[in-house]
């Protein structure tokens, strides 16, 4: 029993952790179909925003609020990717719209700058972001300790979900955002600037990257590869949820995260990996086009 | 037309001169210099570790020149970036010796690394020195491993765990030979002495998430965790146990790869109480450590700490100066001839060192530590003389009844 409390909520903390990161993809990959190469390095740029908060905090301000850093960081992060993520959609995503290839090895390159300014700026060691004091330590019940932090990651998740399905179901930008990339030529018959929605949902979706990153930095040290390891699992639930599908992107992290966990438990982490994969694969193979499809008369 | 002419033919003579000064400045500048070779990870998830060695190893060079060089001549040195990936290390030191026709090169920190370049080193008939604890059952003639043997490290800890009555041991490593090795050592040594190994998992080296780790351990009840977790691999595990308000009182542990440095990355509050062994403390008592330490504060910064592979990697810069010194030469052929003479020694930090002619590794005092709360590491126990390097533990009955191999 315990066991089984155990797998679930770990199981949905690291499904948390990988939705968090592919809610950005899931705009950036799965509505504007930008394969991002740089995605993992916004989440980096999050991690790093965050650090930097910090410092900012016990260096200049008293420590009676420095457990206030944390949340000044969720929308620091949020602010420097969205910013840069609109600085790279406007200098060289919004060149290669339609060029899949071309855009895949450019924005490789970019993620490959982008980890060496991480290096120059920070240095090639990990650096380290103290959890905020009501974040440390977790919850028990009877044998199973819950930790703040993972809690705090949910409860992050479910907010940033919510506010993706606010912007993009109901708000006049959603619409407009939607029926750009549904049918552009028409959108812009009806007077919607589409560059303008181009740069501002690509910056988003960087945004929730800086979001996620954000989060990874309570879980682990920081260093110029961090977003690296989250991007493999962050394609893979868009890709299995069905690209373009908010929903589907929320139900392939969790089976990602929760079979994952749930292999490892019993075999090894190598070993989960393989399974995971595997899964996806067969899956994919069977349906290709993931858990949900949009329906669109759009011949494309 | 004729002045254009002579115009030209000056111009070239003068090229040409320039050119021949140029190259004879070069030549010069060559003899009176040595050039050495320094390899590590300075990118990827070892950078964290690898930095603080490298950075030893140029304090070694600078001192050393300092003092007029070896053999009348400066030392300078080529740095390469392994990467972290094994085969990066591969091609750099082939860089390294073909190109560059280093000396000798000073490098590594995994063992797949170490690895991945022995064959290189092997084939050139060229000169390694490997300043990292790590799991032996190796003994290449191209290599000098300045840090600890297993019998330096890892077996007296576990005589200290069984000493001090722990008798459920769980061993957590990264994935790769050396937690492999040292967990089949640790696994053959816990059985002769009739204690229980209550678990065995490996973490991928950039794993990130340990939650389903630590279920194991929670249900695997384990009285010591052995942890042989290298990289950021360790600041992610020690995250996550304290997110549940585990410390060293709920679950010990006895760690080979957790120096100074790393306990300043993960945080002292972490750490606090749990055990290393090492053959090396920042807090070592001895006249050679005041001055190492200063020496490094001084170069790197007040914040910074030296650890044991830092103090080993200074070490090896030291031995290889003292070899050539006695060899007159700078030939591998000669260095390697007066390394096998087992007459090589070196004052160090941690004590005196001699490298082992027959094994080429150091005989080194071992000491286990118990990290504080100021970042520091103190000494809880130590042997009271050197022990000599043993790195297929043939002086061990348990060992050669396992029938010990080489993992591959």
């Amino acid at each position: 029993m315990e066991q089984a409390v155990n797998i679930l909520f770990n199981g949905l903390s690291l499904s948390s952790i990988i939705l968090l990161t592919s809610l950005g993809l899931a705009i950036t990959f799965g509505v504007m179909r930008v394969i991002n190469m740089a995605h993992g390095e916004f989440v980096m740029i999050g991690a790093y925003t965050t650090y930097v908060v910090q410092q900012v905090f016990t260096q200049f301000l008293p420590s009676a609020i420095g457990s206030l850093y944390y949340f000044v960081s969720i929308f620091a992060a949020f602010g420097v990717a969205f910013l840069l993520g609109s600085l790279l959609e406007k200098f060289v995503i919004s060149r290669l719209y339609g060029r899949e290839i071309d855009s895949l090895l450019a924005t490789w390159g970019i993620s490959l700058i982008l980890q060496q300014a991480a290096r120059s700026i920070f240095g090639t060691q990990g650096v380290n972001v103290n959890a905020p004091s009501f974040l440390s330590g977790g919850i028990s019940f009877g044998d199973c300790t819950f930790s703040y932090n993972r809690v705090f990651i949910i409860l992050l998740v479910s907010l940033c979900m919510v506010a993706v399905w606010f912007v993009m179901y109901k708000s006049n930008f959603g619409r407009q955002m939607r029926a750009v990339m549904q049918n552009r030529p028409m959108a812009q018959c009806m007077g919607i600037n589409s560059r303008r929605v181009d740069n501002l949902t690509f910056a988003m979706g960087s945004g929730f990257a800086g979001v996620a990153g954000c989060s990874v930095a309570l879980l682990g040290s920081i260093d110029s590869t961090v977003g690296q390891s989250y991007i493999v699992n962050s394609f893979m639930a868009v890709v299995l949820g069905g690209v373009g599908n908010l929903i589907g992107t929320v139900i392939g992290s969790g089976i990602i995260g929760i079979s994952s966990i749930f292999t490892e438990n019993y075999t090894s982490s190598t070993i989960a990996k393989a399974v995971v994969l595997l899964i996806v694969i067969v899956f994919l193979q069977k349906r290709p086009q993931g858990l949900f499809v949009i329906k669109s008369r759009n011949l494309d | 037309m004729n002045l254009k002419k002579t115009l030209l033919t000056t111009l070239a003579a003068g090229a040409l001169t320039a050119g021949i000064f140029g190259c004879g400045g070069e030549e010069e500048k060559s003899q009176a210099t040595v050039k050495v070779g320094l390899l590590h990870s300075l990118t990827g998830p070892m950078a964290i570790s690898e930095k603080a060695v490298r950075d030893a190893e140029v304090l070694a060079i600078e001192q050393i020149n300092a003092a007029g060089g070896v053999l009348g001549k400066k030392i300078i040195f080529v740095e390469e970036d392994g990467a972290s990936e094994p085969a990066t290390f591969a091609t750099k030191a082939e860089k390294l010796v073909d190109i560059e026709k280093v000396a000798t090169v000073f490098g590594c920190w995994t063992s797949s690394s170490r690895k991945a370049v022995k064959p290189i080193f092997e084939e050139y008939k060229s000169l390694l020195w490997y300043p990292v604890q790590y799991e032996g059952m190796e003994a290449s003639p191209n290599i000098v491993y300045t840090g600890a043997a297993p019998n330096q490290q890892i077996v007296p800890a576990i005589e200290y765990l069984i000493e001090k009555g722990y008798k459920k041991f769980f061993l957590l490593g990264s994935d790769y030979v050396f937690p492999r090795t040292a967990n089949m050592i640790i696994n053959a040594q816990a059985k002769a002495a009739g204690i229980s190994v209550v678990g065995e998992e490996y973490a991928d080296m950039d794993q990130t998430d340990f939650a389903a780790i630590i279920s194991k351990i929670e249900v695997a009840k384990p009285d010591v965790i052995v942890n042989t977790l290298n990289g950021t691999g360790n600041v992610s595990f020690f995250k996550q146990m304290s997110e549940k308000n585990y410390t060293s009182k709920e679950y010990m542990t006895m760690s080979f790869s957790i120096a100074e440095e790393e306990v300043s990355t993960i945080g002292p509050s972490i750490l606090k109480g749990h055990l290393v062994s090492w053959n090396y403390y920042q807090t070592t008592k001895t006249p050679e450590n005041d001055v190492f330490v200063a020496a490094y504060k001084a170069k790197f910064g007040s914040n910074r700490v030296t650890s044991d592979p830092a103090e080993a990697a200074y070490d090896a810069v030291y031995l290889w100066a003292e070899a050539v010194k006695k060899a007159g030469s700078f030939a591998v052929d000669s260095v390697l001839s007066v390394i096998r003479s087992g007459s090589v020694e070196f004052t160090a930090p941690e004590g005196k060192v001699v490298i082992d002619g027959k094994n080429q590794h150091l005989s080194k005092p071992v000491r286990i530590g118990e990290v504080a709360e100021d970042g520091l590491i103190h000494e809880v126990f130590a042997t009271p003389a050197p022990v000599s390097p043993d790195p297929y533990l043939t002086t061990y009955d348990w060992a050669v009844k396992a029938g010990l191999q080489p993992l591959n």
